[in-house]
């Protein structure tokens, strides 16, 4: 995802002069190179000073710039959430915040690193769009996508070697519209982020036992939610589950329920989110999920019997 | 650019009346901090900006609580209206107190400390993008001073090699609480703190307008410049002085009277 992200980066960028990319003390892959040879004055590293990096971007964006800040996600959004609220969301500056490493995926490092309440914080400051693409495919759509929007966009990444998940997509990328990115019946899987590769291996596990193929559907703009599309959707499968690397607080499965509740939707709604818990345990991304409970087969366990 | 020091004292001593009369519609206004930057703001916009042509210097006011200072230079140079100044803060204004981007002559929302420095310094860089020649001029109070983004702000600026900014500091001494020097001695010395971060630095007293003129004039164009302006927090008014309860607080009509013969007899 950050390959794609720097790529699709460097492409914008040659289309569009006013495209900036600030860093903190940081080296998106080694696609950043291209855009510092060819637009070096459009490259600025702050360093280590994150809530700078956000104002200055705010500036840069006052002038028409169309500034990306970039840096691992916590530091991106939590350290100068301050920055965030006042100096883009209330006044409104198409400045992206692109947070690399979004979730669990520096799960070495610990929580200091991980960033599992985004959602809930950032979802809460109006004028703010949340992208959180499920795979590098999406990502370069989100990037062509954020370069026609005028407000500060937050632009959640995984790490990398993040599988394509939608490459068969029978809907195209479309920015703030839920995406079927498989067909099904029955079963609705509904996620964003890269941990939507476990709805594929649960509606695998699924179609195996009970020859039903489950849906699924990118959320990768989880605000603004398009609560029409999501209402159609909780009206037309008998099951809805949602998978999301977040914690239950301010998560996509509230707001599915709260509009499930709105439409008096008889789908059976299983939710999927993180625990309310800071976990101190270290290893690979998928054994940090399964510590908070989130397993494909899980997901598959809680729906099988039910249909 | 001609400056006429006899007239900006006269404009002086009218902001103080006019901030005078519109605390008497307001149940609480910041007028001691406000008090303390005025000849700072008007030397920047009647001395030091370019405000004309198509690439004009901008001035960011990053001690919003100073808002109404700023507005009163606002209304003197006509981008205001003397109804928006009067209506300020009141039922339906848009103006409040603390400047908001969108508003006649303002480019950025400020009050909460430590913000308009940083946004002054990627106007300034965009200006050097944009090629315009365009300076930036700031106004930061000694409170912002406590604020790690405004230190982040000293850091970067010389590293990123943005220097088309003056970055004036409101030393006034006093914050909420009191006097700096009591509560928290090591703020100072502030000059070589931030020299040592390769700006260059220099000193006036910031209620002496033809010193704040003369040294802002000689900055190099090789580097930032911040001044350290020595003021006094509700100058003019000899009970608000250096009184923290002046920091948030409207006259009663019997202190307006004082104050406004103060104001008049300066």
């Amino acid at each position: 995802m950050r390959d794609a992200f720097a790529h699709s980066l460097f492409e914008a960028a040659k289309a569009c002069p006013d495209i900036f990319m600030v860093v903190a003390d940081i080296s998106p892959a080694a696609s950043l190179n291209n855009f510092r040879n060819d637009f070096p004055t459009r490259v600025l590293d702050v360093g280590i000073a994150e809530q700078t990096m956000i104002s200055l971007c705010a500036g840069l964006a006052i002038r028409g710039f169309r500034p990306f800040a970039y840096t691992i996600s916590n530091f991106t959004i939590y350290r100068p959430f301050e920055q965030v609220r006042v100096d883009l969301a209330y006044q409104q500056l198409p400045v992206t915040l692109v947070g690399v490493g979004g979730g669990m995926s520096y799960s070495a490092l610990g929580a200091t690193h991980h960033t599992i309440e985004d959602i809930a914080v950032l979802g809460a400051l109006p004028n703010l769009t949340i992208l959180a693409p499920s795979d590098p495919s999406e990502v370069r759509e989100s990037v062509l996508a954020i370069t026609k929007q005028n407000n500060p966009v937050y632009l959640r990444l995984g790490k990398a070697g993040e599988p394509n998940l939608t490459a068969e997509a029978p809907e195209p990328f479309v920015l703030g519209t839920p995406r079927l990115i498989r067909k099904g019946e029955k079963v609705a899987f509904l996620g964003y982020g890269p941990i939507l590769s476990f709805a594929f291996d649960a509606a695998k596990l699924i179609q195996e036992r009970k020859s039903v193929q489950p849906a699924i559907y990118s959320i990768h703009t989880p605000k603004p939610l398009d609560a029409d599309v999501i209402k159609r959707i909780l009206t037309s499968y008998d099951h809805i589950v949602t998978i999301e690397e977040h914690v239950g607080q301010g998560s996509l499965a509230q707001q599915i329920k709260a509009l499930a509740w709105e439409c008096q939707s008889k789908a059976r709604i299983h939710t999927y989110h993180l625990k309310d818990e800071y976990i101190h345990l270290y290893g690979s991304q998928n054994e940090l999920r399964t510590a908070h409970g989130i397993t494909p087969a899980r997901m598959a366990d809680s729906v099988t019997p039910l249909l | 650019m001609s400056y006429d020091i006899p007239a900006a004292k006269l404009r002086c001593k009218n902001y103080r009346r006019r901030i005078l009369d519109l605390s008497q519609k307001l149940g609480a206004l910041h007028i001691a901090p406000a008090y303390s930057c005025l000849e700072i703001l008007d030397t920047i916009y009647f001395g030091l900006m370019k405000r004309e042509g198509d690439h004009p210097d901008t001035f960011i006011l990053s001690k919003g609580h100073g808002a109404i200072a700023w507005y009163t230079i606002l209304e003197k140079i006509g981008v205001l209206t003397p109804r928006q100044f009067e209506t300020c803060c009141q039922s339906g204004s848009h103006l409040g107190g603390h400047p908001d981007r969108g508003n006649p002559g303002v480019e950025a929302s400020t009050g909460s400390l430590g913000h308009g420095f940083p946004i002054a310094l990627g106007i300034a860089r965009a200006e050097v993008e944009r090629q315009t020649h365009a300076s930036l001029f700031t106004v930061i109070s000694d409170g912002e001073l406590f604020e790690g983004s405004t230190w982040e702000s000293f850091l970067v600026a010389p590293n990123l090699k943005i220097n088309n900014i003056t970055v004036f500091i409101d030393n006034n001494g006093s914050i909420s609480r009191g006097s700096i020097a009591e509560h928290h001695p090591n703020l100072n010395p502030i000059v070589p703190k931030i020299s040592a971060f390769g700006w260059d630095v220099r000193e006036v007293d910031g209620h002496d307008i033809g010193n704040i003129l003369d040294v802002a004039r000689s900055k190099s164009p090789g580097k930032p410049l911040a001044i350290v302006a020595r003021t006094v927090k509700g100058k003019g008014v000899s009970f608000m002085e250096n009184k923290p309860i002046w920091a948030y607080r409207s006259p009663n009509p019997e202190e307006y009277q004082i104050a406004i013969k103060e104001v008049e007899g300066a």
